[in-house]
């Protein structure tokens, strides 16, 4: 079974992947998938129904707003990243997150390299498919490479105006 | 000044950690230069055409004498003994050896200074009056409020990964020294009937390809909503954006396709989600005002006997005071323009000696205060006038006396062909020779205010659109060629440029430069600068004149 690294309560680990990520022109196959947003739109209600769980994979030029009733019954929302410098999944993480109030797996597919682990977790992903081959020992690193932040965000981590109040 | 605290301090050290185990990666090969590249540039590192250069943050354009010096060391002992300060006021080095970066932003962190954001992109070094805390006209210390964005915006987890650069200004005077409004966010205090602060909120100015002046999309933003609209406007940038062009992914193109009014209802929208959970809080806000508490002034008066006699005996000194000593809110005091625009120097350049020479001053005489300017000049924000003709003294020995001050010699340059590996043209040498022509201080203070900006490539770094005259260099088959804007201003009044005409080779720009003066001062009726002449006449009589030399 495929791998991603999971964040849980703080700690990043090698988990195993029941979802199995399905490309438009593949036939779905048995068990949880993850799919686009286009055939979640016509296939999404049919699969439900099922009783699977479902994901769904939304680019990053596709709105969030678009899975807003939707979200209740999804699993997963994996949040592509064509290229490590399009930085429109962090808005999609934190709009499912802070807005939508998303409880399921939010995750990070394509260009995912350790560099952006800490904004990633700021932003409120909890899963990652690396695409550089890093470990969970990476993750946890990078992420803790800050001893403070700055701002609010997604993951309640108190900022340095917080810190300095107490 | 703000002082940096424990967390301050500590967020340096763990990026200069982060940054050297980057470097480490790159060099022993585990890193590709496709994917060290974005690193770098957030950490200020660019490969230019001889060696690497480092863009030094200088935030709000603020230094103290500690800080100088050590840029002053940094420079004799990794680059060449000097540097360069920017339009963003910063400071460059051009010669910089990569296994050498690590260690330069460690002695950078050991006061308080740092390379984050100065490239990439992301939220940049935010800008600010240089005579901010020293100026009558400004309403509250603009400081203030830059030191707080300064912090949001250092490894912002949301808007890290913008479609392209951003920069912000902040300014709280009718007079505008910071160039707002060609600002991806420009940022006015304004203070209502009621004696509230608030901002006049402009968004999407820019320069570069296509210049735009920023509209306003909001007259008056309370102070305490600050950080909340500053996320909604970066979140619409964020997510519409255009990503697909490099040219056009600024936010100035996004709010010129929405129209202001889409943008702007978009923006208030997205606020309104928002609400008021990211603002900061008032204690934070009074936490950092406390750091820019107002100078101890003593009492003196207005008129400095001093001043007056070594006004009155020596003229060179009197046409310094003319033009590089400015009103300080304080009687007893004034603001003076330190110049790095010496006639046939590279604008902005300062040796290490020099650094050295107005640490020493402002440690001295001027607070332990110093600040850049976006127009490449250094700042002593508060000095007693009677000690106006020492600190003169000492600046025209370290060479940093140039009477210029907005004179037609007081140049913005980009650093051109002579460094960049974007330009197309030289743009330092232009600067040099039209400097040459308006050496003589009386023929230059004549002219009056001219503001002449010259830029290598249309990315426009030395503001040539802005510029009362501005000049782009351009490549014609390998030849350098320049073309010539007239009308153009950064500041309050601020517009783009209009073609003069076909571009001229680069022995003939000096000259082009020289006709449009005299035109001007055959033209300018009672009162007017060089702008002023050519909004009311329109380009007409200067095209003639220059291109009538041409023929």
């Amino acid at each position: 079974m495929p791998m991603r690294i999971s964040l849980t309560d703080g700690a990043f680990s090698l988990t195993e992947d029941p979802f199995t990520a399905v490309s438009d022109d593949w036939a779905i196959p048995q068990g949880d998938v993850i799919i686009s947003l286009t055939r979640f739109q016509a296939e999404g209600e049919g699969l439900l129904s099922e009783g699977r769980k479902v994901g769904v994979r939304l680019e990053s030029h596709e709105e969030v707003e678009a899975l807003a009733y939707d979200l209740p019954r999804l699993s997963v929302v994996a949040l592509a990243f064509p290229k490590f410098g399009d930085g429109r999944a962090y808005t999609h993480a934190r709009l499912l997150r802070d807005r939508f109030e998303f409880k399921g797996e939010v995750r990070a597919v394509g260009d995912v390299l350790r560099e952006q682990a800490g904004f990633m977790v700021r932003c409120g992903f909890d899963a990652f498919e690396p695409a550089d081959g890093s470990t969970p020992e990476d993750w946890e690193r990078a992420t803790h490479r800050f001893r403070h932040v700055y701002q609010r965000s997604t993951d309640r981590r108190a900022p340095a105006f917080a810190e300095r109040g107490e | 000044m703000y002082q940096y605290d424990t967390i301050d301090k500590d967020m340096l050290a763990d990026r200069t950690a982060e940054f050297r185990g980057q470097v480490a990666r790159r060099l022993a090969g585990e890193l590709n230069e496709d994917q060290f590249k974005p690193l770098r540039l957030r950490n200020g590192l660019y490969l230019q055409l001889h060696a690497y250069m480092l863009r030094i943050a200088v935030p709000y354009g603020s230094l103290n004498p500690t800080q100088l010096r050590k840029l002053a060391w940094i420079g004799r002992t990794y680059d060449k003994g000097y540097g360069h300060f920017t339009t963003r006021t910063n400071l460059q080095f051009h010669w910089i050896k990569l296994s050498d970066a690590p260690d330069i932003m460690d002695h950078l962190a050991e006061v308080d200074m740092h390379a984050i954001q100065t490239s990439g992109n992301c939220i940049r070094n935010v800008s600010a009056d240089p005579y901010a805390g020293a100026t009558a006209e400004e309403i509250d210390d603009p400081r203030v409020w830059a030191e707080a964005i300064r912090q949001w915006s250092t490894v912002h987890p949301e808007f890290s990964w913008l479609p392209r650069k951003f920069k912000i200004a902040v300014t709280a005077a009718p007079k505008d020294r910071t160039a707002a409004k060609t600002h991806d966010i420009g940022l006015n205090l304004k203070r209502a009937r009621d004696g509230a602060l608030g901002f006049e909120v402009m968004v999407g100015g820019g320069l570069g390809r296509m210049p735009y002046i920023a509209p306003t999309i909001r007259q008056f933003l309370p102070v305490t909503r600050l950080f909340s609209y500053l996320e909604a406007i970066l979140r619409v940038y964020n997510r519409h954006g255009r990503r697909d062009n490099i040219h056009k992914a600024r936010i100035k193109v996004l709010v010129a396709a929405l129209g202001r009014d889409e943008f702007a209802s978009q923006v208030e929208a997205e606020w309104e989600k928002i609400g008021t959970a990211a603002d900061l809080p008032d204690t934070e806000i009074a936490r950092i005002r406390g750091a820019f508490t107002p100078k101890a002034f003593e009492t003196l008066p207005a008129v400095s006997e001093a001043l007056e006699a070594a006004r009155a005996a020596t003229p060179a000194f009197a046409r310094f005071v003319r033009n590089n000593l400015k009103p300080h809110k304080v009687a007893g005091y004034g603001i003076v323009e330190v110049a790095l625009k010496a006639i046939g120097e590279t604008p902005g350049d300062a040796t290490s000696e020099q650094m050295e020479a107005v640490a020493d001053l402002a440690e001295r005489y001027g607070q332990n205060d110093i600040r850049v300017t976006h127009e490449q000049n250094l700042v002593l924000p508060h000095v007693k006038l009677d000690d106006v003709p020492a600190v003169w003294a000492a600046l025209a020995e370290a060479g940093l006396a140039t009477p210029n001050m907005n004179l037609i010699s007081d140049i913005i340059a980009c650093p051109g062909l002579d460094y960049c590996a974007l330009a197309n043209a030289r743009a330092i040498s232009v600067a040099q020779n039209i400097a040459a022509k308006f050496a003589d201080p009386d023929r230059a203070e004549k002219v009056g205010e001219l503001k002449v900006k010259i830029s290598g490539c249309i990315n426009a770094c030395g503001h040539h659109h802005v510029g009362h005259i501005g000049i782009l260099g351009v490549d014609k088959k390998g030849e350098e060629f320049y073309q010539l804007t007239l009308g153009g201003s950064g500041a309050e009044d601020a517009s783009v440029g209009q073609a003069l005409g076909p571009a001229l080779p680069y022995d003939k720009v000096a000259d082009a430069v020289d006709t449009l003066v005299e035109t001007y001062l055959r033209e300018r009726q009672d009162g007017e600068r060089f702008l002023d002449t050519f909004r009311r006449t329109g380009v007409a009589p200067f095209k003639e004149a220059v291109y009538a030399d041409a023929n």
